[in-house]
């Protein structure tokens, strides 16, 4: 099995995880003996994954920057298997959820993971949250430095942190390496740019109290260039500012967006620079090598030289169509010549989005070891990700993908949907959010139409807390539940790309279940009809403005 | 309320002191936050020993000049998901120099304990069954950490800065790897 290209546990970090589990197991044991309340037992168990949902409990796992290796990925299913039904769902935090968990196997399914040296800790509840990273990591062609080296750096930090535990609300870090930023750092509680300032220096750009849920807001950036080795002491000095003065009296109102827009930008900022300036050149200050240790675990793998041009792999391209789309929408630049990063579609025709069982997982981790250094990514659009495969290899990985139902060549388009749980598994939803996908798939399952209609982005939630992100979506479709009735409302013009991170607006008048369909098919053919040369679907909204997308879709519904 | 120190259950020899009440000559006083900003002075005059009872919205900076003359300052949980009180101990301790009694009211349960103690509080109010003997175990619960804070403990990260740099350390601090471990991937 070849090597990871990423961090590597370490004793400590075992013994820690190992603790942990033994830890959990007497809160279990205590709860089940009744010495401990659900009020009580509810925190605890939250910041070890585990929630409890409408028909059971629900485990999410936690996967650091996305990354994952071929042998935790085959325990995962393993795990899936034995204690779930044979399958997970890979979700929009690169986080893995199992969602028939008992309560009395939890502990045993967490030292199954730890076997692999994973847990699921600070997945849930009101603390630092497994922090998120660019999915193309590593890998990409446009990296400045691999964020999940910060990434791992602020996962020991953020682990069981003495005084962040209790948090007036859950508290999401994401970073980028790149200036297309694929992790969406604009729109986190905190979210970190890797960027070369004109002296030549990589430094953060600190983006503070952006967030979707029910009061979207862009991040405010509060420091434009932080120098690497003071990033403990400046997120330190964040949170601490967020625990003593972010709001505990209204759960709607707790997260650090709320602090930053009441308090404004400015005086958040004095706080913040205030605090940082006691702490900086303390304690937290990284040693130069200490991070060199850490980054030297991401050292990209010593790929070896394969050809750039292949000529099987152009003459399969002009035979097999679906190929030629699949190398379109599901392939990716690789910063080595003769390598591409390859996206394993988790959306084929009318499934949804983001399963996969433990039989397709076993045979992702297969791939992963035969052509992609054993390696595999989970993105926050609910995909897998092989992040070094050689051009020689597309074929015979896309023939393997096809097998296991994952080479649908809709990377970006239309039905490549992110979608929430919603009604059918969440206790917090008002609407159902995957049967919705599903019809949408469905309808736009041609994959030629769907290519002509090119990147757009639909986005799911089943409740206003928008684990769907609808708000960021291109078009965005929001549940929600009115006299007992689900019904849908529709937002046009959402954004995450870097520069252009945007909110969606409501179109408006929320659509029943069964017409949702229909109002997208409207939406496309107005844009199909009045886009301009190389304008995507979101491009010609911002040209052309919302009245002939509504005029078109209220005729239609 | 049961009050526990590491070493056990003690008495507390503490008379808390309402806001009206007349100030005793000596013996060991408690007020609340209120209190002790308007008779600071008259407090600081007694013979005995002076504690302050904090909201966990009272701004502790305020107390900067004053932290070693305070025996016992004491940190509120309104609710224990409350975790102000965690930012208020560790600046009292790691950046006020405060060295008195620091103790945790309100909703203190024994779950919360090897955080309270990274966070420097030594004394705990609370009635909840087997707080004493969680309290006896909760600073080895976890023997690795990430964080550092005024316990002193020695993170992970230090740990293994030792460990990169030199060839004598102590098994106890640093459990030996593997060869092919310890030369990484």
């Amino acid at each position: 099995m070849p090597d990871t290209h990423f961090y590597r546990y370490d004793d400590y970090d075992r013994t820690l995880v190992a603790e942990r589990v033994e830890q959990f197991r007497d809160q279990v044991r205590r709860r089940l003996a009744g010495e401990l309340t659900e009020e009580q037992f509810k925190p605890l168990r939250l910041t070890n994954g585990l929630y409890l949902q409408l028909h059971a409990y629900m485990l999410r796992i936690a996967i650091p920057y996305g990354t994952l290796s071929s042998r935790q990925l085959r325990k995962l299913a393993d795990i899936a298997r034995k204690y779930d039904r044979g399958y997970g769902h890979f979700t929009t935090r690169q986080n893995l959820q199992l969602n028939w968990i008992k309560l009395e196997d939890a502990p045993d399914a967490l030292a199954a993971l730890a076997e692999v040296d994973m847990h699921a800790m600070q997945t849930s509840g009101n603390v630092i949250r497994n922090v998120t990273a660019d999915h193309f990591a590593g890998a990409a062609i446009d990296e400045i430095e691999d964020p999940r080296i910060w990434c791992e750096i602020v996962r020991q930090w953020s682990t069981l942190h003495p005084e962040f535990s209790f948090l007036p609300r859950k508290f999401k870090i994401a970073v980028t390496g790149s200036p297309n930023d694929r992790a969406a750092v604009r729109v986190h509680d905190i979210g970190l740019r890797l960027w070369r300032n004109a002296e030549g220096e990589v430094g953060f750009e600190v983006i503070v109290g952006g967030g979707l849920g029910r009061t979207p807001m862009i991040g405010k950036t509060l420091r434009e260039f932080l120098p690497k080795d003071e990033l403990l002491a400046y997120l330190e000095a964040t949170l601490r500012i967020y625990n003593r003065y972010g709001r505990r009296d209204n759960l709607y109102k707790a997260r650090i967006k709320i602090l930053v827009h009441e308090i404004g930008a400015e005086k958040m900022r004095e706080e913040v620079e205030a605090e940082y300036a006691e702490m900086k050149d303390g304690a937290l200050k990284l040693p130069a090598e200490t991070i060199e240790a850490i980054a030297r675990q991401f050292a990209p793998p010593a790929l070896p030289h394969r050809p750039a041009v292949v000529g099987a792999v152009e003459a399969l391209k002009l035979e097999d169509r679906d190929f030629a789309l699949w190398l379109k929408s599901n392939v990716s630049p690789h910063r080595m010549a003769g390598y591409r990063i390859v996206t394993a579609s988790l959306k084929p025709a009318g499934a949804p989005p983001g399963d996969a069982s433990s039989v397709q997982m076993e045979g992702v981790a297969d791939i992963a070891d035969a052509y992609s250094q054993g390696e595999i990514r989970v993105s926050h659009e609910q995909n897998l990700v092989f992040p070094h495969v050689a051009v020689e290899d597309l074929p015979v990985v896309w023939l393997a993908l096809g097998r296991l139902g994952f080479a649908e060549a809709n990377v970006g388009k239309i039905t490549d949907i992110i979608a929430c749980p919603g009604l059918d598994y969440c206790a917090l939803a008002n609407a159902r959010s995957i049967p919705v996908a599903q019809s949408i798939s469905n309808h736009f399952a041609s994959l030629a139409r769907q290519h002509d209609i090119g990147d757009l982005k639909i986005k799911i939630s089943g409740c206003i807390n928008a684990c769907g992100h609808h708000h960021v979506g291109h078009i965005g479709i929001l549940g929600v539940d009115k006299n007992g009735v689900e019904l849908y409302q529709i937002s046009l013009g959402g954004d995450v790309d870097f520069g252009k991170t945007a909110l969606g607006t409501i179109l408006g008048p929320a659509v029943a279940a069964d017409k949702v369909v229909e109002a997208v098919d409207a939406l496309v053919s107005t844009y199909l009809e009045a886009r301009g040369e190389g304008e995507r679907f979101v491009d010609t909204y911002r040209r052309i403005g919302a009245q002939p997308f509504k005029d078109r879709v209220y005729a239609a519904v | 309320m049961p009050l526990f120190r590491e070493t056990g259950v003690v008495e507390d020899p503490w008379q808390r002191l309402d806001d009206e009440a007349p100030v005793p000559a000596d013996g060991m006083v408690l007020v609340s936050f209120t209190r002790w900003r308007e008779a600071r002075a008259a407090l600081l005059a007694r013979r005995g020993p002076v504690g302050v009872a904090l909201a966990n919205t009272d701004p502790v900076e305020t107390l900067a000049s004053d932290t070693s003359r305070l025996d016992l300052i004491v940190l509120n949980f309104p609710k224990f998901s409350d975790g102000r009180a965690y930012s208020q101990a560790r600046l009292l301790r790691e950046r006020l120099g405060y060295q008195g009694e620091l103790r945790a009211a309100g909703g203190v349960l024994l779950d919360q304990l090897p955080f309270m103690l990274r966070c420097g509080f030594d004394s705990f109010e609370s009635e909840q069954k087997g707080f004493g003997e969680a309290l006896a175990k909760a600073r080895t619960l976890f023997s690795v950490v990430y964080q550092p804070t005024e316990d002193g403990r020695a993170t992970a990260s230090l740990l293994r800065l030792k460990r990169r740099n030199s060839t004598s350390v102590t098994p106890s601090e640093a459990p030996a790897l593997s060869e092919a471990e310890a030369r990484g991937p």
